[in-house]
């Protein structure tokens, strides 16, 4: 995969995530001609079209369209499942996500594409495990936070501390 | 407010992005925006020391400014600074920034580096990965400087987490990407391909594609993978849907490592080991055989991770294309596709069936569904999907079905998006061109698709039809009968008048005797578009006009009035004003026969690869054309213009083809590459070279008729010499030189391959002849050399210097010409030839060719005038039986007058009027130069008419000199 996008129907970027390497200006025009591309198409089309030497892959859920660009050997299907996991994963850890979620949580939005997919490739397809590794990730600092207001004034020294990396 | 603040909320950020979404305007965003800079710019200056979860929020608000669209041009050290935090989530937030906001500032990097280094060895996996997210998303030359060599030990390491594992694989495979150079397998090869059988399913899922990536590059180092993969995908495949827990997806087993792994085995032929070949082709018969099961769930997920499975498994099996039955049951269920209710599966059904047509063991079955397909292409109501439809017919389409596709794609040509118009019509033409039985079919469909797609049918497209029409004689009257019928519309477009004006230009004749398209109503057809037309094609008609002088003589008045007119001869246009005014005066001064030889049909074009197809190959880009074609076009091949080369190359269309700018690319500019005239020149400078030749050739031009103009014609003689003619022919004389005993310039030689043009002048005893080489093919001629040899005692009797100035160049490029000058000294009277022998390389193979050339005594006369008292009184002094020469034969040639003065002048000899009291004779007198002396030679011509007989007298000082002139002269008449 090149890279995602995550766009309102009003065209207004959410995420955009890139694999590979590309100047803000290049990211810039890409986004802006894919967006009016696909805002252009109508409900029924088919979820794929070329586009420059890429395919496109991209799917409306609510107001939010995700969009994938892969390369030509690629599979298209799969890739839609990608997408479809994805937003399963955002919807279980945010609790039935809307767009508002990925707007004042956007940070937590990459973690857990982090996650799934890296360097544009799945790294972990199940579920639980990546909702267990971002979990994990919250426990961390709410342990941390915990402890802070245990123990006023003391800071956790070292990352291999055990009561820091608890295993869940 | 968010619905969710689950972990750490950070309530200022929120707070933050809630203006920044109730701001009304833009401009109100961007005043927000500036004071959250100026504050975060602010804090980060300020002496009091920010804690960490402060520092965390500012550097949160500006990744957040960021990816609105705003530049951000500080914070960066910030950011490092919390990578080295040892709270996790102000890490995490570090890291992110980095990610997305690349600094290519070195002591930045050296920071960012250290700080990677330090937590991919704090052995916490958690820390580990996030480092490894960073290098994977960053990919920089740096990182992989830094890091290539580490995370191979990481990712092999026995004692190494399993997140960690997957995290590492894909972090080298993004470095692999950018900096191949610096990863580095080798020793850790086999460890990496055993991931494949990991426990973990995440971990071969995440190794896979690394593994995929690094046997394309590297095939052989990881070409175990083939069994290891083979393995896994049967245990998948095998598997119930609930075995492998979290890694199925909607009742489909591991759908995406699946995909993988058969995406994986397409980097390698099939597997040798008939086991591993066999358990393979046993695990694509269940994917296939899963796919017809009803479905385990009515949701969209599962058959989408289903039918991807599919997808990928037909794609396998088209590469490996070599089972018939796989190859057929894959078309068959792909056709239940092409009406399922899903547009995305009829999309990939198409897309898919495409790469099945090319294969000829499932030509047939995807054959079946033309009229599945014709009807998507008419009723699909997304263009995409259209467009596949249309990518299909043209795969799928050979000789039994070429005319009903075609007549498909032109009726949706009309209505067709304008984005895919072009590559449509590429896509007719070539469909019309392959399968073209009966050539009026042909004609008809790229008329038609002039006619409805005109803006979109490219230069090749209408070139192409020309070339085809040239070349095929059967349907030359059928084309211009029917661009004259289109010309009739009122409103045509203009690649029609282009068509038609050379079509008629070319073979209005055959179209003439029908009194509704006489020349004259041709010709106003014509020219009633002209005003509407661009400059080249302006050019175009102008010279179709010049053409129509020479077809029609009755025309030539009304035309040449056209000519003259102020806006043609007086245009502003360059080219078009030098047209009128050459074609104005070449129809005035140049007699009918010559006329008939500068504006002479076409011949031929040489078969080259279609220029239409190379376009659409250039237009989808390599390897995009579908591969039918190409193996099409081997099998049915050149079928079209059948006739291969023929004739000789006039480099007309590939001088067009590379779409020069100038629009002399037509009718006349095409006759540039004609035998004598050097590099391709423009029609005018070819006029110019028939005049020059005609001024000293002959000071009448009237006479001249045998003489120069036999040189533009393609020379019929010679055609029976082949390159295989490895000896000249022993009669005294062969068929060309014989041609040369009246005149110095023509063509001397012409086969497939080479034209060889001479061109030769004489004074006294010394001769100079220019010979032109030229190249007719598009393939350089190498180590070409030239050898001039004089057999025998001729040897002594003349001096030929090959001293071309310089020798030839060893290389001929294609449709190039060289030139070689041959300095000849005539010693003393001589009868043999001298020998011409070429040698070069013409793809491969050697080509040996052995000329005489045409240098005879005759050549170095010097014409004598003298008094009818003279005449006879030496006439008498030659009285000696030797001195005298006498033949009597039979007439071959025309007996007419001028034709025979004009031989007679070629000859080299003065022509005496009132000598022979009976004025039906022909005397001439001359002296022979040579460098010992002179010889005086005498000659009469007797034609008796009735019995189409001659009488040949030759007397001359030298005895040798008689015979030998009575034996050239003799073939000449």
């Amino acid at each position: 995969m090149q890279f995602m996008l995550l766009f309102s129907r009003q065209g207004k970027l959410r995420l955009q995530k890139w694999y590979v390497p590309l100047s803000d200006k290049e990211k810039k025009k890409i986004t802006r001609e894919l967006v009016q591309t696909v805002l252009a198409r109508k409900p029924k089309m088919c979820s794929f079209l070329e586009w420059r030497d890429l395919k496109v892959v991209y799917k409306r859920y609510a107001s939010l369209y995700f969009c994938c660009a892969i390369e030509h050997q690629d599979n298209e299907l799969i890739t839609l499942e990608i997408i479809h996991r994805y937003v399963e994963l955002l919807d279980k850890y945010f609790g039935s996500v809307c767009e508002l979620d990925i707007i004042f949580n956007f940070e937590k939005a990459y973690f857990i594409l982090d996650e799934f997919l890296l360097g544009g490739e799945p790294q972990e397809t199940s579920k639980k495990t990546v909702l267990k590794a971002i979990e994990q990730a919250d426990l961390l600092q709410e342990n941390v936070d915990f402890q802070m207001r245990l123990f006023a004034g003391t800071v956790c020294e070292s990352p291999n501390n055990p009561r820091c990396s608890v295993e869940h | 407010m968010p619905a969710v603040s689950k972990g750490d909320g950070m309530r200022g950020l929120a707070v933050f992005i809630s203006d920044i979404r109730n701001c009304k305007s833009k401009e109100a965003e961007i005043k927000r925006i500036n004071k959250e800079l100026a504050n975060i710019r602010s804090k980060f200056k300020g002496d009091k020391a920010l804690d960490g979860y402060s520092k965390k929020k500012y550097v949160c608000k500006l990744l957040f400014i960021f990816l609105l669209g705003h530049d951000i041009d500080f914070g960066h050290m910030e950011a490092v600074n919390l990578l080295s935090s040892n709270k996790y989530t102000e890490k995490q937030i570090g890291y992110l920034f980095i990610s997305v906001l690349v600094n290519s500032n070195s002591e930045l990097i050296r920071l960012i580096n250290n700080a990677i280094k330090n937590d991919l060895s704090s052995r916490n996996p958690t820390f580990m990965c996030l480092a490894l997210h960073c290098i994977a998303n960053v990919g920089s030359r740096e990182m992989a400087e830094a890091f290539a060599s580490e995370i191979p030990r990481i990712l092999v390491a026995g004692d190494t987490m399993d997140s960690v594992k997957q995290s590492a694989a894909l972090c080298l495979l993004r470095l692999y990407k950018t900096s191949p150079d610096l990863v580095l397998m080798g020793e850790w090869t086999s460890r990496v391909v055993h991931l494949l059988n990991d426990q973990h399913m995440g971990v071969v899922t995440a190794a896979i594609s690394l593994i995929t990536c690094l046997s394309q590059k590297n095939p052989d180092e990881f070409k175990t993978c083939v069994s290891l993969a083979v393995s896994r995908l049967s245990r998948i495949v095998s598997s119930a849907s609930t075995d492998l827990q979290d890694y199925t997806y909607y009742f489909v087993p591991a759908p995406w490592l699946s995909c993988k792994l058969l995406r994986l085995l397409q980097c390698y032929p099939p597997p040798e080991d008939g086991a591993v070949k066999g358990r393979l082709v046993e695990c694509l018969e269940t994917i296939l055989n899963k796919a017809q099961e009803p479905p385990k769930s009515k949701k969209v997920q599962h058959s989408n991770a289903k039918n991807a499975i599919l997808f990928e498994a037909i794609s396998l099996i088209i590469h490996y294309d070599s089972e018939p039955n796989l190859l057929v049951r894959a078309c068959n269920q792909l056709g239940q596709f092409l009406q399922h209710r899903e547009t995305n599966l009829r999309y990939l059904a198409l897309e898919s069936m495409c790469t099945l047509a090319s294969s000829e063991f499932s030509h047939e079955a995807v054959k079946t569904h033309i009229e599945t397909v014709i009807n998507a292409l008419k009723t699909e109501r997304d263009v995409s999907v259209r467009q596949r439809a249309a990518d299909l017919l043209y795969a799928m389409c050979d000789r039994s079905n070429a005319k009903q596709i075609v007549a498909e794609m032109l009726s949706y040509l009309e209505t067709a998006d304008y984005s895919i118009r072009e590559e449509m019509v590429l896509k007719v033409a070539i469909l019309a061109e392959k399968y073209a039985v009966d050539y009026s079919w042909y004609v008809d469909t790229i008329l038609n698709l002039i006619r409805i797609a005109g803006d979109y049918v490219s230069e090749e497209v209408w070139y192409r039809v020309i070339q085809i029409v040239i070349n095929r004689d059967d349907v030359q009257g059928y084309a211009a009968k029917t661009v004259f019928e289109a010309l009739q519309a009122p409103a045509c477009h203009e690649n029609m008048v282009k068509v038609g004006g050379y079509i008629l230009g070319e073979f209005g004749n055959l179209i003439a005797g029908d009194p509704r398209s006489s020349p004259l109503v041709q010709f106003n057809l014509l020219h009633s578009k002209f005003h509407l037309c661009s400059v080249p094609t302006r050019a175009l008609l102008l010279s179709a006009y010049i053409k129509f002088i020479n077809l029609f003589p009755e025309t030539k008045a009304t035309i040449q009035e056209v000519l003259r007119c102020d806006s043609q001869i007086r245009n502003s246009d360059v080219e078009l004003q030098q047209r009128a005014v050459e074609y104005l005066k070449l129809s005035s001064i140049a007699s009918t026969d010559v006329l008939a030889t500068v504006l002479e049909e076409m011949p031929p074009f040489p078969e080259r690869e279609s220029s239409i197809l190379a376009k659409l190959k250039k237009k989808k880009g390599p390897g995009a054309v579908s591969v039918p074609d190409l193996e099409d076009g081997k099998r049915e091949g050149g079928e079209l213009n059948g006739g291969g080369e023929r004739g000789p190359d006039s480099a007309a269309m590939s001088a067009s083809n590379a779409s020069t700018p100038s629009p002399s690319a037509d009718l006349l500019g095409m006759r540039s590459a004609a035998p004598m005239s050097a590099a391709p020149t423009s029609a005018g400078s070819l006029l110019v070279d028939v005049f020059s030749e005609a001024g000293p050739a002959a000071p009448s031009a009237a006479v001249n008729d045998d003489g120069f103009l036999r040189d533009l014609e393609p020379p019929t003689e010679t055609s029976g010499l082949s390159s295989e003619l490895q000896t000249p022919v022993d009669s005294p004389f062969n068929a060309s030189s014989r041609r040369f005993v009246c005149k110095n310039n023509g063509v001397l030689f012409e086969n497939q391959l080479l034209q060889i043009g001479i061109k030769s002048e004489y004074r006294q005893n010394l001769g100079r002849m220019y010979l032109f080489y030229g190249n007719k093919t598009s393939v350089q001629f190498a180590s070409f050399t030239t050898t001039v040899s004089c057999p025998g005692e001729l040897q002594s009797h003349i001096l030929s210097i090959l001293r071309a100035t310089k020798p030839v160049e060893p290389v001929v490029e294609g449709g190039a010409q060289i030139q070689q000058v041959l300095n000849i000294e005539c010693l003393t009277d001589f009868s043999e030839a001298p020998l011409l022998n070429i040698k070069f390389r013409y793809g491969g193979a050697l080509q040996n060719l052995s000329l005489k050339l045409p240098v005879t005594i005759n050549k170095f006369f010097q014409p004598t005038e003298m008094t009818s008292h003279d005449f006879f009184q030496r006439w008498k002094q030659l009285s000696q039986p030797q001195q005298e020469a006498q033949k009597i034969f039979k007439a071959n040639h025309s007996m007419d007058t001028e034709v025979l003065k004009a031989k007679l002048l070629g000859l080299g000899t003065a022509l005496l009027d009132d000598v022979d009291p009976n004025p039906e004779n022909y005397v001439c007198a001359g002296v022979i130069q040579t460098k010992g002396q002179q010889v005086g030679c005498l000659l009469r011509l007797e034609p008796n008419g009735q019995a189409q007989m001659y009488r040949l007298t030759l007397r001359c000082s030298k005895d040798s000199v008689s015979l030998r002139l009575c034996e050239l002269l003799a073939q000449q008449f």
